[in-house]
């Protein structure tokens, strides 16, 4: 059984891609294949970005000259060393995280070695206007679903949609609720939302169709600071219920 | 020197080859959306082929240099004023100071591109000069150009051309460099779902006319056509996308991303554009008219070998015609 297919995707970019399903056995295989990748430090290897269930690499087309001064087969060339060094041909670079039959120990392997982020968040009011909204959907009270949503402990799968947004997996299932019939053009930065069986945070003002719950006065990215996004895609997060002043405070202004 | 910005024309940003190594925090690549356009100029302005230049839509805009210094306008055919006296695209041209540049409307196509010799000297962010409209990042923190910006230019290495006199009197033909991208059709590698097209609407996509849709930018081409579907529908998750990817939202119109398309995307692959003929989809504005034609993925990579042959023999005749004192490698 193949453990993973690759896809060209266009002349300097290949698609790893180890299922086709949102959960956190498959990302974990991701992120394996994303570190040994990135580990071994390919010549001409531009992109590694992960995202559900694929991998993303991006390359340099003609980092690998021939006598013409261009690299003739540069896929198939990087397709061998990937199926080398993913798939264990070369015991040293042997990953045990891309056996399919591990999913359950590399899922446990990713969130024990994982960076855990709290983000405080102020739930509800002006900064949540959907909350009501995905309560009357869960039925549950909006502090139940508060309560749900805070109790969570979740992972980064991936980085996307804008710079800096994470799409965190782990939801619980109650709150699932389906995106808004009629998006918002100017979602405020730091929203935190749900959408379908995804919560995600507006890294900056953006449009957008999932449902507003609350908000974090932290800025999710800023292109000047090292690292520029809070998050990073593997790493763990829970959210920590606040208050208006707590936001305000945290914002760095008067309530 | 700086370069003031009397008018910014119609969208004027700050572009380079584009940001690289960040597509794991959501950024993307932005750069000129005609890069061989952009590298031209600068390899007329004895540049390396990095430098940040000016991307150009539609209207141009009218500038002033603060210093001597020399410039070259490629890309879509616009007028190009220097104190009011007509001058070549696709040639070196000399701008003394306190001289104003007037670029004008484009008589087709939809992005010129002018380089200065030195390159402008923005602030690099994530390891790149270009702007990112939609991520709101780069120089002007993402922003194209106003009316008053200062735009710094980097001191070239090395002076005039040694043959400053000549150097103002030749050109290059734009053909093949430049093609307002209605004549032939886009090639078009095929993406992982386009066998799942239904039949009419596969042969529709390469048999029918498109139109580019007037909401169309660099983030992507919207385009207007035959409504295309799938023989069942298609569920999947976010994945990685690059600029070239012809995407089929559930509307049934396909969009072809640009340089600043998201990372990731969750709608089905039709293709991706041959990277040869992104220069040809920068070029099409709104209602411009476009084909498709299928291309195998070998015969694209051969394509983008020989056009990079040509490039690299264009860098060289331009380097020994032009003989910049202290030539910058």
């Amino acid at each position: 059984m193949a453990e993973f297919s690759i896809e060209p995707l266009a002349e300097d970019a290949l698609l790893l891609r180890f299922g086709d399903g949102i959960d956190i056995a498959t990302n974990a295989r991701v992120h394996a294949a994303a570190r040994a990748v990135r580990a071994a430090k390919l010549p001409g290897i531009i992109d590694v970005a992960p995202a559900y269930s694929t991998l993303l690499l991006r390359f340099d087309a003609f980092a690998r000259p021939d006598k013409n001064g261009l690299d003739e087969r540069p896929h198939a060339r990087l397709a061998e060393i990937l199926h080398a060094l993913l798939r264990g041909a070369n015991p040293k670079t042997l990953d045990p995280g891309l056996r399919r039959e591990d999913d359950q120990e590399n899922a446990v392997a990713l969130r024990e070695g994982a960076r855990l982020v709290e983000i405080p968040v102020c739930y509800g009011g002006e900064y949540g206007p959907d909350l009501e909204a995905v309560a009357v959907h869960a039925g549950l009270s909006p502090d139940a679903v508060v309560a749900r949503h805070a109790a969570g402990d979740y992972s980064v799968a991936m980085l996307g949609f804008a710079p800096g947004f994470p799409y965190l997996l782990g939801l619980d299932p109650a709150l699932h609720a389906p995106r808004r019939t009629d998006p918002r053009t100017r979602v405020p930065a730091g929203s935190v939302a749900i959408g379908g069986a995804q919560t995600g945070i507006y890294p900056r003002e953006l449009p957008g169709g999932w449902n507003l719950i609350g908000r974090t006065p932290l800025p999710l990215f800023d292109p000047r600071r090292e690292p520029p996004a809070l998050l990073a895609a593997g790493d763990r997060v829970r959210f920590r219920a606040i208050d208006v002043d707590g936001f305000a405070r945290l914002a760095g202004r008067p309530a | 020197m700086t370069v003031e910005v009397v008018k910014p024309g119609l969208l004027t940003t700050l572009q380079d080859a584009g940001r690289a190594g960040f597509a794991h925090l959501g950024v993307g690549r932005a750069g000129a959306f005609d890069a061989p356009a952009l590298r031209i100029a600068n390899m007329l302005c004895g540049n390396p082929a990095t430098a940040c230049g000016l991307e150009i839509t539609l209207l141009g805009p009218t500038l002033r240099l603060h210093a001597d210094g020399w410039i070259a306008v490629t890309g879509a055919p616009l007028p190009v004023r220097i104190d009011g006296r007509d001058a070549p695209m696709w040639a070196t041209l000399q701008v003394h100071a306190g001289a104003t540049v007037a670029l004008g409307a484009m008589r087709a196509g939809c992005r010129s591109y002018l380089a200065v010799r030195g390159g402008f000297d923005a602030v690099a962010v994530l390891g790149s000069r270009s702007t990112d409209v939609n991520a709101r990042i780069g120089p002007f923190d993402g922003n194209p150009l106003h009316e008053g910006d200062e735009l710094p230019v980097a001191k070239a290495r090395g002076g005039a051309p040694a043959r400053a006199r000549t150097a103002s009197t030749w050109r290059l033909d734009p053909d093949p460099w430049f093609d307002d991208g209605a004549r032939k059709p886009l090639r078009l590698l095929p993406g992982s779902h386009l066998d799942r097209l239904e039949e009419t609407s596969h042969n529709s996509l390469f048999s029918d006319q498109f139109e580019v849709r007037s909401d169309s930018n660099r983030v992507g081409l919207r385009l207007f056509g035959p409504r295309l579907g799938f023989s069942a529908p298609i569920e999947m998750v976010s994945e990685g996308s690059v600029p070239g990817l012809l995407q089929l939202p559930p509307s049934g119109q396909p969009i072809a991303f640009g340089p600043e398309c998201p990372v990731s995307g969750g709608y089905p692959r039709l293709g991706q554009v041959a990277a040869v003929d992104i220069p040809r989809l920068a070029q099409l504005r709104p209602g411009d008219a476009l084909r498709f034609e299928p291309m195998a993925f070998d015969d694209a990579l051969a394509a983008l070998r020989k056009r990079e042959r040509a490039l690299q023999q264009l860098q060289a005749a331009i380097s020994n015609r032009l003989e910049w004192i202290d030539p910058i490698p």
